[in-house]
């Protein structure tokens, strides 16, 4: 028994797939590194306590010998 | 049927035209930068030339001036010819930090995002160390400090012994 799919239907489900590769590709849902700069704004930065995530950092380094754990850097710029 | 399939391939021509340029790799012809920014700049053609893309939210940038103002020093005499092109988009920003380092070499921004784009950078800042050929020999991802300087003052030095190929036809 041959089952015989519509050609319309085929041309959706074509559609559909190319729609939905130009959505997953990276460059599509990537924000490009030179327009970061709101990323990197410090208002972007989610901690509300920017002094006493500090402090505790530098207690937490002392104590286990480890720096950097929590994250370095400003906010999400990604620069490196 | 052949509208369907018209409409098939528009739109598949449409999903591959709203994808980003290449990124400019090793090899490559460097884009034409003069005309391309605020302020006329300087072509770089039969130059060795540094174009660093930098912004001033950006920390390692600022830590990467200082050092380019050195090599700057060190090379421009010898023919060496920096671009510094700022992707701000405020600038008032551009100024600020302008006046801030006082840079020794060419600082531009690029209104618009044109050129950056057309380059696609990879990360803030990178710069493209190009030959006299404007051919991009070096790209530096990133600024690392003394690791960075050390290369790019190598790689400086090996672009000025070189000798300019003849263009091709």
């Amino acid at each position: 028994m041959k089952t015989k799919v519509p050609i319309a239907a085929a041309l959706v489900a074509l559609m559909v797939g190319v729609l939905c590769t130009g959505c997953s590709t990276t460059q599509a849902v990537r924000v490009h590194p030179w327009d970061r700069g709101l990323l990197a704004d410090p208002i972007m930065d989610p901690n509300r306590d920017a002094l006493g995530s500090a402090m505790m950092d530098h207690v937490t380094s002392s104590r286990e010998a480890a720096s950097g754990g929590r994250g370095v850097g400003g906010a999400g710029c990604g620069c490196n | 049927m052949k509208q369907s399939l018209r409409l098939v391939l528009i739109l598949a021509g449409l999903a591959l035209g709203t994808s980003s340029h290449a990124q400019v790799k090793v090899g490559d012809l460097f884009p034409e930068v003069k005309g391309r920014t605020d302020a006329p700049a300087p072509s770089i053609d039969g130059a060795v030339a540094i174009v660093d893309f930098w912004a001033s939210w950006c920390a390692p940038c600022k830590a990467s001036f200082p050092a380019y103002a050195r090599l700057n020093a060190a090379y421009a005499s010898k023919g060496l010819s920096i671009l510094a092109v700022s992707v701000d988009e405020d600038p008032a920003d551009f100024d600020r930090f302008v006046a801030r380092f006082s840079p020794p070499f060419s600082v531009f921004l690029d209104r618009g995002h044109d050129l950056v784009r057309q380059v696609s950078v990879p990360t803030m800042p990178t710069c493209y160390v190009i030959d006299r050929n404007r051919r991009v020999r070096f790209i530096h991802a990133g600024y690392h400090g003394s690791e960075t300087d050390l290369s790019l003052r190598k790689e400086v030095e090996l672009l000025i012994s070189e000798k300019p190929l003849p263009a091709n036809p």
